[in-house]
């Protein structure tokens, strides 16, 4: 019967050649421009650690005061080196890690190559076990490299390409900042979008992967001062980066894991009583006024995904509405004209049930070619968006299966609503009335 | 005409007739919003920097093994390498002026601040004005193409250096009118003093010029985007930027020399495919995401538009197919060709005058909720109007084919069967 049905609708829709295209043109616009900017919205509203993003959390400690705080009440979205420095030191979740971005100069051993600039971080051993980071050769370092100021590093894919040719590097020596560190791992293309370990510096996206990452107190020993966001409530009172560590200044991204609701709470708990003590020293001169964000969290707060990039979901949202709008009207149309047709297969014995079905395939068809008509203009939205936005943003939106099964899904689906109320009225349609009219 | 028969019509077609108001009152609500956001970004891309942008490009460096910035003798060791470099450039052929800025308009990398009439006040305090500052020498006027509308430019006695992160006195500034008129309301700031960054030594104003914006581009200068304060300081520091001004039509020439020639004076520095900049470049990067909001609306409302027009016509050429009988005892009767067209024009007017009132609640209601939840501003009233213009163009554009058939329908068809 179905087959039946499918040679009725095709036939009809051949009939009117101009209002199928129509309705065909406008579901295949309004599904393009939706899952354009739906993949668009995909790539940076996603979790970029979905499996652990619940366990990591990011700590904020009140160190400014009521004159400091953001709208909110919030305190400073990142830490002083004190504050950095004694979290570590007391070591109260299970692993966790304080960071700030560098950008240090690389010589290449190759006398004949120009010194490069990379981004990295300088972050403590237990950043990677942390993070899940993939290796492709080697490790991180030890915590006894950490106390000790080993002069290692870890680097990325890309500089170990530039560097090595892509080969095992481990053991290797890289010249950072006219030092030289050995190399003791070497990461597998690791580029978390949103970076959500230091969301501050980045802004959330950043085109290029960190391809260098340094023990935190080797790095503030080689004086490798730091290249992100520098914050400050009051002018620091010694000159030079010694100076920004014994000032106020906040510029230090921080992460810790901690796996159940009783880690946490045991972490608040150690946060607030920290933030006592200093108020007994003297330091603080106000109540603890700390904050305790997971991933998911903290990346909403920071507002890392652009309002620019919801505004185009909802405009492009509100398009597919009106696509679906006319839609109706015309099917409406196009199933009234039939009335006759109706009135004959209803008189004949045909159930609603069968008009029912008869329409919907009608509608469905309509549908898929429409979702097909989609998947051509969502491609080349998705190869346009380069275009016109941001390239860190841009690069992340991706074409792949899952974008393609959900044009599809919505085209048929919308088109099937759509055809609800025509075919509802087709039904409605007294089969006496339509035949004595002729 | 009458408008008795036309409604007595519609009541028989109700489901058509709302469908169709309601495309027209959601295109209308989008479109009023869309092309107001296009209009409010367009807005921003053609501010002003109040620079002369053109034969203007940005040079960013770093050294490799640079002496620490954090030692005096650092400090000038790294301060003979800036002015070697500067020297350089300024010995370039082609090149017009040369300065070191720590940054520019539009380059999103900036040192903010904040400046009082009071001495000592805390960065937070609330009698402070927000300022980004840019540390130069003498040569920005030139280089830059700044205005002066007050006061003096630096002359080369006020120039100093300093390590990046060291604090040091500033005698003396130069800062934008918007500045000016927020710290001494009255004017006649030249020649007044201010204190920046909570210093208690004070900051002698030397002079005023018309306009210079903020480094960042984006919401958080926003409050404070033309505020801002020159000092002349180099800053020395393991890197160094320097904005060249080349004589007309030499940029590219010049900036395809300056790499080389920045490697001769000293190689071990880091130039990448980033280092050389031109302004022109500086400011799309800056406004790439504006001009693509822009653009994506513009393509939506483009679609939504066709889209309505399209569902018209469809609608209507059923409507006028349905009614062909009718349409013919109508013009039996002595109905003109004319009576006729104007009875699908004013069904139409009368439908999407509806939907446009439905429109423009829903615009208004969509602009203020988008108001809560992004940044927004208010839309001005002229855009509905317009709008609600536009809708009601559209329908009678839209109609009038199908209205032209249907006054096409010869009265012969009234005594024919359907």
């Amino acid at each position: 019967m179905f087959a039946y049905y499918l040679e009725l609708a095709l036939r009809s829709l051949k009939r009117s050649p101009g209002l199928t295209a129509l309705m065909v043109l406008a579901i295949g616009f309004g599904v393009a421009a939706s899952m354009t900017s739906w993949s668009v919205f995909r790539a940076v509203s996603g979790d970029p650690i979905p499996w652990k993003s619940a366990q990591l959390f990011v700590p904020q400690i009140d160190m400014w005061g009521p004159n400091g705080r953001n709208a909110d009440g919030s305190p400073p979205n990142a830490m002083d080196y004190t504050d950095a420095v004694a979290l570590m030191r007391d070591h109260r979740a299970k692993l966790q890690s304080a960071m700030y971005q560098i950008s240090p100069s690389v010589v290449p051993a190759d006398a004949g190559k120009h010194p490069l600039n990379v981004s990295g971080h300088a972050v403590y051993g237990e950043f990677f076990p942390m993070l899940d980071v993939p290796f492709e050769f080697g490790s991180g370092w030890s915590t006894s490299d950490d106390t000790n100021r080993a002069q290692v590093a870890v680097i990325g894919s890309k500089l170990n390409q530039k560097l090595f040719g892509g080969a095992n590097s481990v053991g290797r020596s890289v010249n950072i900042e006219g030092r030289d560190y050995r190399v003791v791992g070497v990461l597998d293309h690791w580029n978390p979008q949103p970076r959500f370990y230091d969301v501050v510096n980045s802004g959330g996206f950043a085109t290029d992967a960190d391809d260098v990452f340094l023990p935190f107190q080797t790095a503030i020993q080689a004086n490798i001062s730091n290249d992100g966001n520098t914050n400050c409530n009051a002018v620091p009172k010694e000159s030079g980066f010694v100076g920004l560590q014994h000032s106020a200044c906040a510029w230090i991204a921080f992460m810790a894991e901690l796996d159940d609701a009783a880690a946490v709470q045991a972490y608040r708990n150690y946060l607030d009583g920290y933030a006592r003590d200093q108020q007994q020293a003297g330091r603080f001169a106000w109540a603890p006024n700390n904050r305790l964000l997971d991933v998911p969290a903290w990346l909403n707060n920071q507002h890392v995904v652009p309002s620019d990039t919801k505004v185009s979901l909802l405009v492009a949202l509100g398009l597919l509405l009106v696509c679906l709008v006319n839609t109706v009207g015309l099917l409406l149309a196009k199933f009234l004209r039939r009335s006759s047709e109706i009135g004959v297969r209803r008189a004949l014995g045909a159930p609603r049930a069968a008009i029912y079905t008869q329409f919907l395939t009608e509608a469905g068809i309509v549908g898929a070619a429409g979702g097909v008509l989609g998947l051509v203009l969502t491609g080349a939205g998705v190869a346009s968006v380069g275009w016109v936005l941001p390239k860190d943003i841009a690069a992340l939106a991706r074409l792949d299966v899952s974008l393609l099964a959900l044009t599809l899904l919505v085209a048929v689906v919308a088109t099937m609503l759509a055809g609800l109320y025509p075919t509802y009225r087709a039904s409605r349609v007294q089969p006496a009335w339509q035949l004595k009219s002729n | 005409m009458k408008l008795h028969p036309i409604l007595a019509a519609l009541r028989k077609h109700k489901a058509g007739t709302v469908l169709i108001a309601l495309q027209i009152a959601l295109t209308l609500a989008i479109v009023c919003n869309a092309i107001f956001i296009i209009g409010q970004r367009i807005q921003r891309v053609n501010r002003a920097t109040g620079l002369d942008e053109s034969n203007l490009f940005f040079v960013s460096q770093q050294w490799v093994g640079a002496p620490s910035a954090d030692t005096p003798d650092g400090v000038e060791k790294l301060d003979a390498m800036q002015r070697e470099d500067l020297a350089a450039l300024r010995n370039l052929p082609g090149v017009a002026s040369v300065a070191p800025i720590n940054s520019l308009p539009l380059l999103n990398s900036s040192w903010t601040g904040s400046v009082s009439l009071k001495s000592g006040a805390e960065i937070g305090d609330k009698t402070g004005t927000r300022t980004a500052y840019y540390f130069t020498d003498e040569q920005v006027f030139p280089t830059l193409g700044l205005k002066l509308v007050a006061g003096r430019a630096f002359n080369a006695g006020d120039v100093q250096h300093q390590g990046f992160r060291e604090n040091r006195d500033r005698p003396v500034a130069i800062i934008t009118r918007a500045l000016a008129d927020k710290l001494y309301p009255k004017g006649g700031a030249v020649g007044k003093v201010m204190y920046s960054d909570g210093s208690s030594a004070p900051t002698t104003i030397v002079g005023v010029v018309t306009r210079m914006q903020i480094p960042s581009s984006g919401s958080f200068g926003s409050d404070f985007a033309w505020n801002s304060t020159l000092i002349p300081t180099r800053l020395d520091a393991n890197f160094a930027r320097y904005a060249v001004r080349t004589r007309p039509g030499q940029l590219d020439a010049v900036m395809h020399a300056v790499t080389p020639l920045l490697y001769k004076v000293n190689p071990l520095r880091v130039l990448d495919d980033d280092s050389v900049r031109p302004f022109s470049d500086i400011r799309a990067r800056a406004y790439r995401a504006d001009v693509g909001m822009a653009v994506l609306m513009g393509v939506i409302c483009l679609i939504l538009i066709a889209v309505t027009a399209a569902g018209i016509v469809g609608l209507t050429s059923f409507w006028v197919g349905q009614r062909h009988r009718q349409i013919g005892v109508r013009r039996a009767l002595g109905a003109r060709k004319i009576d006729i067209l104007h009875y699908f024009q004013i069904e139409n007017g009368l439908i999407a005058g509806v939907g446009a009132v439905i429109g423009v609640i829903l615009a208004l209601g969509l602009n203020a909720w988008l108001m809560t939840h992004y940044e927004m501003t208010r839309m001005p009233v002229l855009y509905v109007l317009v709008g609600v213009i536009a809708v009601l163009v559209l329908g009678q554009a839209a109609v009038f084919v199908p209205a032209r058939r249907a006054s096409n329908v010869s009265p012969v068809s009234a005594t024919r069967a359907a």
